[in-house]
């Protein structure tokens, strides 16, 4: 997809005023952080948990091309196929000479982000191959034209309102009368609909969790059952994953499990959790014909040995997006690419580059709570200030917020002089704001004083006040 | 392709400081696959004797939606599987995998269950199945594909109905695995499902019966010497 | 359980930016409450800033240079105590990190954050405080700033003493720990932003029915506080640590006319 990261606050501003959007947020908002935190509650081992699976990202990032090559032995000695892309053009190339290959018509989608990242479903289409998202979520997003607001979630930026009126517009086959209130009627209503697309579909693409070293496999996780679906009706099952995705057992791969759901959705285990291995067997009465992994670096490799490497952990759970409060105030299509929320921040300049994202790693307060939350303990707000320090030291911030800062920094080495400066600051703003102890507007505060009051100063600063207290009581230093 | 696995691997290489690695540094790793050893287990089923992980494993399935019927012997398994469909109004009609455990189920005994024995098909609006294991640790059902357990019977009928014995119940999700790998190669598919299945995908509300079955249904079957 | 020091401490007080210009009164409760369990304070001349706006804009040269000052200025006193999280924060976790690669200072910027403590984690934690002599006659809602919370583990310190207050009776909010939307350059650089997280920071505070609102840190004070004037929100805020200090009648609520 085309980014408008560049638009960061211009798409902030019209979420923010975007009513429907807002209800929706302030679902989210609550709903998640509350599970996650009962399903933690339950499991005394969680920080145990936590420890175990950032060794076992750690030492996979550390021997990264030795369990790939692991990965490939087994995938291809269990009848599988691999293919290695570089960049999000192979990977679209290879996906679609799979699909001619096997005369496809229409395929049916697992969610995946990296397919979002490869924006394949355009590119299928463009080839006239018509692709069906299977999440309800995804289904909801394709038939709307949008893209998902949300790395597991992909439609939380809805109202059920929104969802009927796409419905109508869509399945015009039903009764026009027909009542579209309910969730529960609307998710009959996708799996009438889809049932029809999944007993139809010539391949099937998901994503990958995780991808298994020890065996070939790749692991999937969802709640409906669509990336089952999707992978065992068709004559082909297609994975897309990035290079990180590997793990190297099934041992370490439950752990992470472990730590997944819990951190997502609140969970104890996401309700499907399928490991798939190959094509069907000889004597299998069901299952793909095919197993083809499309394995994608796509900027990873970029990220060994340098300041961003631990990104490689994130196990996309995206409980830093359910808890970062800036992501709560205006939801994930104002950051402009597929990736969102602090994850997002810190994973969309190393793929668009910090000129067109650079909006994403300032947007933070540094609260800290993504890092808290992330079960992989990614130092976000540290990787968001490196950014901050690569757009300063090539000046990309905007000229009036680099001479603000140059004159404060000058100002706090010299003491005696920011002494002066201070008393002078709080003598003057404490004489104009000492009839109603609060400033109203104040000039070049705007972005301030437009929606809050300024407390004024008490008058004079402390520093002042201390040493005219140590004159009076003849106090040493 | 062969210049992208070359390039992709050289970058790896380049980026980690170093060209392939030895075969001293590739020991430590090779060992570490071959001896896939556990992780931390939790003690919420780990410490339990196996009548304990066989009650949280109800507890934890009903806990996310599943029902559980718990049966004294295969004798009685025709009638709680009767008895579930009359209950939920539901045609006495099902489809079985041509499974060897649910084949040992005497079924002739409830002459008003139509049983059909093969691959599920979308008209299926209820199966049954038996299971490879059960994980106690959050009552998640583990199933594999094979000649006689066709992964499409898991997903395309609304109600799903599984004959489990208590012997198949184990501690946790590495128990599965152990037994799995004493059992022969790696199956196409390893299903582990935890309750029917769902989405919140609208406001967050919680529906059953997204795609797959929106029925869960576990008749258990208290084997001797679980 | 509180005991009086054979040797007193010698503390030097951080007053911070935000305390200096908008409220030296909150300087003087810190001193005060120091003071009150036997510390002798200084407030050593030679202090501005901690340098987090330069740091967290990615100005790393000049957040260094204004680190080593403070490190200089600082290191000749027992203790550090700052009443603000964040910039106890800079100072505790950040400075050692900043400076790691300078060898002529990583060591001291390592020592000073050993011994820089925020005020009411000073009180709590070194000073094993877990009652104060006070009085409130109030209800009191405490927002957890960030820094404080996440860098420096202050949660229960300030409950703990706000419970011990006479005539306190303290009421959480829903979410006290969810950000206030301050984040220094953040509220001004991304306004609106800003504004959606004060605006339901504010509706927490006045959900709780609570009179007086407290928090360890300047700016998400000042935040707050004009938010909640700018609303027209009857609620007095104050820095917590003119309540544990019994200094409350000294000036008025942030935003409020000086009666006297």
């Amino acid at each position: 997809m085309e980014p408008t990261s560049h638009a960061f606050k211009a798409n902030a501003h019209r979420a923010l005023g975007d009513a429907n959007l807002q209800r929706a947020m302030t679902m989210m908002r609550t709903g998640f952080p509350e599970k996650r935190a009962q399903a933690i509650a339950r499991l005394p081992e969680f920080e145990a948990l936590r420890d175990e699976g950032i060794a076992i990202k750690n030492h996979v990032i550390a021997h990264l091309d030795f369990y790939l090559e692991r990965f490939e032995q087994n995938v291809v000695a269990n009848g599988g196929n691999v293919h290695w892309c570089r960049n999000a053009e192979e990977a679209r190339e290879v996906v679609l000479g799979l699909c001619r290959a096997l005369d496809a018509k229409t395929v049916t989608k697992g969610k995946s982000m990296v397919g979002e990242e490869i924006a394949i479903n355009d590119f299928l289409e463009q080839n006239g191959i018509t692709p069906v998202e299977t999440d309800l979520g995804e289904y909801i997003v394709q038939i709307r034209h949008e893209a998902p607001s949300h790395i597991i979630a992909p439609a939380v930026h809805l109202v059920k309102e929104q969802v009927a009126e796409s419905f109508r517009a869509t399945h015009t086959n039903l009764p026009r009368d027909r009542v579209l209130e309910e969730p529960r009627v609307m998710t009959d209503e996708a799996r009438g609909v889809l049932r029809q697309k999944f007993l139809a579909a010539d391949v099937g693409i998901t994503g990958a969790n995780f991808l298994i070293a020890e065996t070939g496999s790749s692991i999937i996780v969802t709640n409906e059952g669509n990336g089952d679906l999707t992978q065992i009706l068709p004559k082909a099952h297609i994975v897309l994953a990035s290079i990180e995705k590997i793990v190297p057992t099934l041992e370490d791969a439950s752990t992470l499990l472990r730590l997944l759901a819990r951190s997502a959705t609140g969970q104890e285990f996401s309700t499907y959790t399928t490991v798939s291995t190959g094509p069907r067997r000889a004597s299998d009465t069901d299952g793909p014909g095919e197993y083809h992994v499309v394995i994608l670096d796509n900027g990873r490799s970029a990220l060994l040995g340098g300041e961003f490497q631990d990104m490689l952990r994130c196990i996309r759970c995206a409980a830093c997006l359910n808890h970062c409060p800036v992501y709560g105030a205006i939801g994930g299509h104002a950051y402009g690419w597929v990736y969102s929320g602090p994850m997002g921040a810190v994973l969309t300049p190393t793929l668009i580059g910090i000129e067109e994202a650079g909006n994403l790693p300032n947007a933070s307060t540094f609260c800290g709570r993504c890092e808290s939350v992330c079960p992989m303990r990614i130092p976000l707000p540290k990787m968001m200030r490196q950014w901050r320090e690569r757009e300063f030291s090539r000046r990309l911030s905007p000229a009036t917020q680099r001479w603000g800062l140059a004159l404060w920094a000058f100002a706090a080495q010299r003491p005696a002089l920011y002494r002066h400066v201070s008393a002078l600051a709080a003598r003057v703003l404490g004489f104009f704001g000492r009839g109603r102890g609060r400033f109203r507007s104040l000039p070049l505060a705007g972005g301030w004083t437009d929606m809050r009051d300024m407390p004024a100063p008490e008058g004079k600063s402390f520093m002042t006040l201390w040493a005219e207290r140590r004159r009076k009581t003849g106090r040493a230093a | 392709m062969s210049d992208a696995r070359d390039q992709i691997f050289g970058d790896i290489r380049a980026r980690l400081g170093r060209g392939r690695p030895d075969a001293a540094a590739n020991a430590a790793a090779e060992e570490r696959l071959n001896a896939h050893r556990r992780n931390l287990i939790p003690a919420r089923a780990a410490a339990l004797d196996h009548a304990g992980q066989v009650a949280l494993f109800i507890a934890e399935a009903q806990a996310v939606d599943a029902t559980i019927a718990r049966v004294a012997n295969a004798a009685d398994v025709p009638g709680a599987v009767a008895d579930f469909l009359s209950r939920q109004n539901l045609p006495a009609q099902l489809v079985m995998t041509p499974d060897p455990k649910v084949d040992a189920i005497p079924w002739e005994t409830r002459p008003m269950l139509e049983l059909r024995r093969g691959r599920a098909e979308d008209n299926d609006a209820a199966g049954i199945t038996g299971a490879f294991a059960a994980i106690a640790e959050t009552g998640t059902l583990m199933l594999i594909s094979g000649a006689e357990t066709p992964t499409r019977n898991n997903f395309l009928p609304d109600t799903h109905i599984v004959v489990l014995r208590a012997s198949e119940v184990v501690a946790c999700y590495e128990d599965g695995w152990d037994r799995l790998r004493a059992a022969g190669p790696m199956p196409r598919t390893v299903n582990f499902i935890t309750g029917p299945s769902r989405t919140g995908d609208i406001e967050q509300r919680l529906v059953l019966g997204a795609h797959g079955p929106r029925r869960l249904h576990i008749v258990l079957l208290d084997d001797a010497g679980g | 359980m509180f005991q009086p020091m054979a040797e007193p401490f010698r503390v030097a007080l951080f007053v911070t930016c935000l305390v200096d210009l908008f409220r030296p009164s909150v300087g003087f409760a810190a001193v005060k409450l120091l003071e009150d369990a036997g510390c002798v304070v200084d407030v050593p001349e030679a202090q501005s800033c901690c340098g987090q706006p330069a740091y967290n804009s990615g100005d790393r040269a000049d957040a260094k240079a204004i680190a080593r000052q403070v490190i200089a200025a600082f290191s000749p006193y027992d203790y550090v105590v700052v009443p603000s999280g964040s910039c106890g924060g800079m100072i505790k976790t950040h400075y050692p990190v900043l400076l790691a690669d300078d060898p002529a200072m990583a060591e001291e910027a390592k020592t000073l954050a050993a011994r820089t403590y925020e005020l009411v984690s000073f009180l709590a934690d070194v000073l094993k405080r877990d009652r104060i002599a006070a009085r409130y006659a109030g209800t009191v809602t405490y927002h957890d700033a960030c820094s404080g919370l996440r860098e420096l583990g202050v949660k229960e310190q300030p409950r703990r003493l706000l419970q011990s207050v006479a005539g306190l009776t303290l009421k959480e909010m829903a979410t006290p720990e969810v950000c206030c939307g301050f984040g220094g350059t953040f509220c001004v650089k991304y306004p609106e932003i800003s504004d959606k997280m004060v605006s339901d920071k504010a509706a927490d505070i006045v959900a709780t029915g609570a009179d007086t609102l407290l928090c360890g840190d300047m700016g998400c004070l000042l935040n707050m506080a004009g938010k909640l004037a700018r609303l027209g929100k009857p609620v007095a805020v104050r820095h917590v640590a003119e309540v544990l200090a019994d200094m409350t009648e000294e000036a008025p609520p942030m935003g409020m006319p000086d009666k006297s």
